[in-house]
């Protein structure tokens, strides 16, 4: 080595340097960065797990307590036919009932939508009601019946009554129009000022019926919004109404064809509670109009309302009206399913599991199994849907919709799991107890079935339930079979009737349009995440209690 | 009924068990020979003799039933009758004469299709009392002969292991009958869609509209079966969500197996894991309920049109659920470093972060591509949340704020509802069925090739 060399060489291993100061700082800084990388990944998957929970029990907890309304019905003796009770008119009682509480109402018309605030399922309860206490005919019960989806959102404080109906943009165009003094207020209406040429060219015959009314009323409108003409002109006029005003005008003078006449227009519901108020709100159109609120605040202030726990989330059947829909047919259509699948795969997979690890040669056939083990747990489960529909529904002819199918496929997709942790739990059993087995005298299959399984027997079990918490969360295969049909009712349950199951339940919810089955959705995950967590402690549980170290 | 014959072959096959011990204990009564195997393992045997064959029988009996009955029914029916249709009205009318056999009448069937009820009803009378009969004598018959074989010399326990190994090796084959099953029934209904539709323009035609029905007579009625855009946006959701997933998934791993204590270890894997374990039907609600609405408001705040089924909301939910898939095989892989590429590497006196990035990464990278592999095929075959979230119309587009479809979600929406396997529209979901089968083989091979390749380095 020459001197420049070594020369060269302290030089740069001069640590004390600033050169090699700042070099150690931006290594150890590039190293922090690092650190700091992992910190964030990490809490950023902690958050967003956090948010996903926070999310769905936000949502969610609403749909566990029901509005309520609590009817005092009358039962008279002469309603019911003591052997057709089910065929009373239980759609009379529960209206009757219900307008108890508006003896002002007496329209028909309005009492039609007064009725609209109790669930149309209230009938039905009234009927189960007496059904099972036909001792209570001839006295009065009180019943508490579900208020219709609108006002159960509306007391949960989920919708408003209010709703926000233009963005900023239209209310600066409409503040341009009062600035021009073209609204104006008038027995507590607002209308638009509009000169509108009433053209004779449009009246053809002079017929006003074959008029084009609109026409005339657009473009006399359009003086003030020359650019955005026809969109502003339907949205800001009520537009029937406006072109009514017109032909109501021409009608009575028809000496104004011709000439150019100012008009006040009435304006859109949005727009005329701007012009009015100063705010763009109006009645949310879930609801018909405002009379609703009023009525339902009857309800409240008469201390009618009630907010039980929403038994009926467990103990109902699917529904079209969120406030009645229920997971119970659900419950069992995944109960069913879940067992097939453990009846099959249970079994099936420790046989296959034992026949791997204990009994069978090293060959190519075996070599074969395992591949197609580990192939098949890497299968998309769509596929496996897939291979249900065309092979156990069209080619075997089983039921559709049915959780014997679904069963049967999602123990295939389950197997290997079960036979992964089977095998696992095998070997974790010391030879020492097998050689001792075999050296009392007992055969191969009784080392197995009298030693060797019984102490793996924990571990099988874990896997087992880890599986079948798998199983009980998917879906895909499921809604291939047809296990999404709906069924409102929970009388005909099997093996194969058609059927829900748990997560079908909560895709076909998410999907249904009511603002109730978005709550309703939530909690349904809700129940679903809490079997899983039990079915993962339990399997923890198990784990924890059983496992030995040997 | 079905039921009741498994009851009672139970029955059979449990006082078989009993018998054969009985028969095994008064056997070994006063001989001078000790008998070879223990009682129980006498009634075993009968049990065995008695239930298996007759169960196995049940089980076949009941599978090709209802096939072979359709088949009389088709061929009983009157010629004149079913000459004039073809095969999808043919099903239409034999489950016609299905739902009046089963009494639900709508309007007034043809003459010959209440006889045909009649007829199909008298059949499955016939066929599954004889089940019945048939089942009973086999399992006595077999009850009767093995207990015949009772003898002190008789090899009960051997015959029992024989059996139980016989059942063993039959298990252990479903597994290979499940792969072949998929395999078969894919090919066999994609061969009748390419029947239908060209190959080529499956694999290359860029316009997708299988919804839109395809009138009779129409003879170019396959211009609505091009995959690409399918295929194309299936692509671009997984790419979207690997790209959420790795970065994050490999970071955490990073730190969990370098930096992290023990005890942050201990919670924060568990809490990783739990992201692993919500089913995808639930994230596929958070992305509708939460991600997609407040990717619409923040794209709204800064000028950007995202649409509310966005590519990119399923694809980052999608991430989101392989977040921990990729960190767990990241972790896998390196931890599988040795010791001793560590402690050289801080002997040369390199930082952590060095050692990371410039040791432990390349030496792992097998490993983590093998991860990284078989998150992408998990992503391509994962249904609920694109099903949920993603788009429906096949578009091909570069834009992740637009909608896109994906194969996981046209298998879904050609299939539900629709079990009729007569038309191109329900073929196409197993052409689909058998690409994404295909191509998560593929990768799944590739990936675990890698990961084996590189164990064999250091083991």
């Amino acid at each position: 080595m020459t001197d420049t060399q070594s020369g060269l060489l302290s030089s740069q291993h001069d640590w004390s340097s600033a050169a090699a100061r700042k070099r150690v700082k931006r290594r150890y800084a590039a190293d922090r960065r690092l650190q700091f990388y992992g910190i964030g990944a990490i809490a950023l998957s902690i958050l967003l797990l956090g948010v996903l929970f926070s999310s769905l029990m936000f949502t969610g907890y609403v749909a566990f307590y029901t509005t309520k309304v609590a009817l005092e019905v009358p039962f008279a003796a002469d309603q019911f036919d003591k052997d057709k009770l089910g065929d009373a008119n239980y759609r009379g009682i529960a209206k009757t009932a219900f307008l108890t509480y508006f003896p002002e109402v007496t329209s028909r018309a309005e009492q039609r939508n007064l009725v609209k605030i109790m669930s149309s399922g209230a009938p039905y309860i009234i009927r189960d009601f007496v059904v099972a206490n036909p001792d209570r005919i001839g006295s009065t019960v009180t019943i508490q019946v579900p208020v219709s989806d609108p006002f159960d959102q509306l007391y949960k404080g989920v919708i408003p009554r209010y709703i926000d109906a233009l963005g900023q943009d239209r209310i600066a165009l409409f503040e341009k129009l009062q600035r021009r003094n073209v609204i104006k207020i008038e027995g507590g209406k607002a209308f638009a000022a509009t000169d509108i040429f009433v053209n004779p060219a449009e009246i053809p015959d002079g017929d006003i019926t074959k008029a084009d009314l609109h026409g005339m009323v657009r473009e006399g409108f359009a003086a003030y919004y020359p650019k955005q003409t026809s969109r502003a002109y339907q949205e800001i006029l009520a537009e029937d109404a406006s072109t009514q005003v017109l032909r109501a005008k021409i009608e009575a003078e028809p000496g104004i064809v011709g000439k150019t006449v100012t008009l006040m227009l009435p304006l859109a519901p949005a727009y005329d509670e701007l012009a009015r108020t100063g705010a763009s709100k109006i009645v949310n159109p879930r609801f018909g109009d405002k009379a609703e609120f009023v009525w339902f605040d009857k309800l409240i202030s008469a201390g009618a309302i009630s907010t039980p726990f929403t038994w009926e989330l467990f103990t109902n059947a699917d529904s079209r009206y969120p406030e009645l829909a229920g997971l119970a047919g659900a419950l069992s259509g995944s109960f069913f399913a879940l067992l097939v699948c453990f009846l099959l795969s249970f079994p099936i997979g420790i046989a296959t599991a034992v026949y791997l690890e204990e009994f069978a040669p090293k060959n190519k056939w075996t070599d074969l199994v395992e591949v197609n083990i580990n192939n098949l747990a890497a299968v998309p489960s769509v596929v496996f849907g897939l291979l249900g529909l065309a092979l156990f529904i069209n080619t075997f002819g089983l039921p559709r919709s049915a959780p014997l199918v679904g069963g049967m496929v999602l123990a295939l997709m389950t197997l290997p799991t079960i036979i992964v942790a089977t095998r696992a739990a095998l070997k974790g059993v010391p030879p020492s107890i097998r050689e001792a087995a075999l050296g009392v005298g007992a055969s191969k299959h009784q080392v197995m079935l009298h030693h060797v399984i019984p102490l793996s027997l924990p571990g099988i079990l874990t896997g087992t339930i880890i599986g079948l918490a798998q199983a009980l969360g998917e879906t895909a295969p499921l809604l291939l079979i047809g296990m999404n049909a709906f069924i409102p009712s929970i009388e005909n349950m099997g093996l194969t009737q058609p059927a829900m199951a748990l997560p079908t339940q909560i895709f076909s919810w998410a999907d249904s349009p009511e603002r109730g089955f978005v709550s309703r959705t939530s909690a349904a995950i809700m129940v679903l995440l809490g079997f899983l967590v039990i079915m993962n402690i339990l399997a923890v549980y198990l784990r924890r209690k059983f496992e030995r170290k040997w | 009924m079905v039921v009741y014959l498994f009851l009672l072959l139970l029955a059979i096959a449990s006082s078989g068990f009993l018998l054969g011990r009985f028969k095994a204990r008064a056997a070994g009564v006063g001989q001078d020979v000790k008998m070879h195997s223990l009682d129980g393992y006498h009634g075993w045997f009968v049990a065995a003799w008695a239930g298996i064959p007759a169960v196995l029988l049940t089980l076949l009996w009941l599978l090709f039933q209802g096939p072979v009955i359709d088949w009389l029914l088709v061929g009983s029916l009157p010629a004149n009758k079913v000459q004039a249709i073809d095969g999808g009205k043919l099903q239409l009318l034999v489950s016609q004469i299905k739902s009046v056999a089963a009494g639900n009448i709508f309007s007034q069937p043809e003459p010959f299709v209440v006889e045909a009820a009649e007829r199909y009803n008298r059949w499955k009378d016939i066929a599954s009392w004889s089940l019945f009969a048939v089942a009973t004598v086999l399992a006595l018959v077999g009850l009767l002969v093995a207990r015949s074989r009772i003898s002190p010399r008789f090899r009960a326990r051997n015959g029992v292991e024989t059996i139980m190994s016989g059942l063993m090796i039959a298990c252990s084959v479903i597994a290979i009958l499940t792969t072949l099953g998929i395999v078969v029934s894919l090919l066999y209904e994609t061969l009748r869609f390419f029947d239908r539709v060209s190959v080529v323009e499956f694999f290359t035609g860029l316009n997708w509209e299988p919804q839109i029905p395809i009138r009779e007579g129409q003879v170019t009625a396959g211009g609505a079966f091009g995959a690409l855009p399918v295929f194309w946006g299936t692509m671009m959701i997984a790419l979207i969500a690997m790209l959420v997933a790795t970065p994050i998934g490999l970071f955490a791993a990073v730190y969990l197996t370098e930096y992290a204590s023990a005890r942050l270890r201990d919670v924060v894997k568990p809490l990783l894991e739990i992201l692993a374990g919500i089913p995808t039907v639930v994230y596929g609600f958070f992305a509708v309920l939460t991600v997609a609405p407040a990717m619409r408001t923040f794209g709204e705040a800064i000028g950007l049109n995202i649409a509310p089924n966005s590519a990119l909301a399923a694809g980052a939910v999608m991430g989101i659920m392989l977040i921990p898939f990729i960190s767990s095989l990241s972790d896998d892989a390196i931890n599988a470093v040795p010791q001793s590429l560590r402690d050289g590497s801080y002997g040369l006196g390199a930082t952590k972060g060095e050692t990371i990035t410039k040791v432990l990464l390349p030496a792992a990278l097998p490993g983590i591509m093998g991860g990284i592999l078989l998150a992408v095929s998990r992503a391509i075959g994962e249904t609920m949340i694109v099903v949920m979230a993603a788009g429906i119309i096949a578009a091909l587009t570069l834009n992740p704020f637009e909608p896109v479809t994906t194969v996981t979600v046209q298998i879904v929406t050609l299939l539900i509802g629709d079990s009729e396997f007569d038309n191109p529209k329900t073929l196409a979901a197993f052409a689909l069925g058998l690409v994404l089968f295909l191509a998560t083989l593929v990768l799944n091979v590739i990936a675990l090739r890698i990961v084996q390749k590189y164990r064999e380095q250091y083991d």
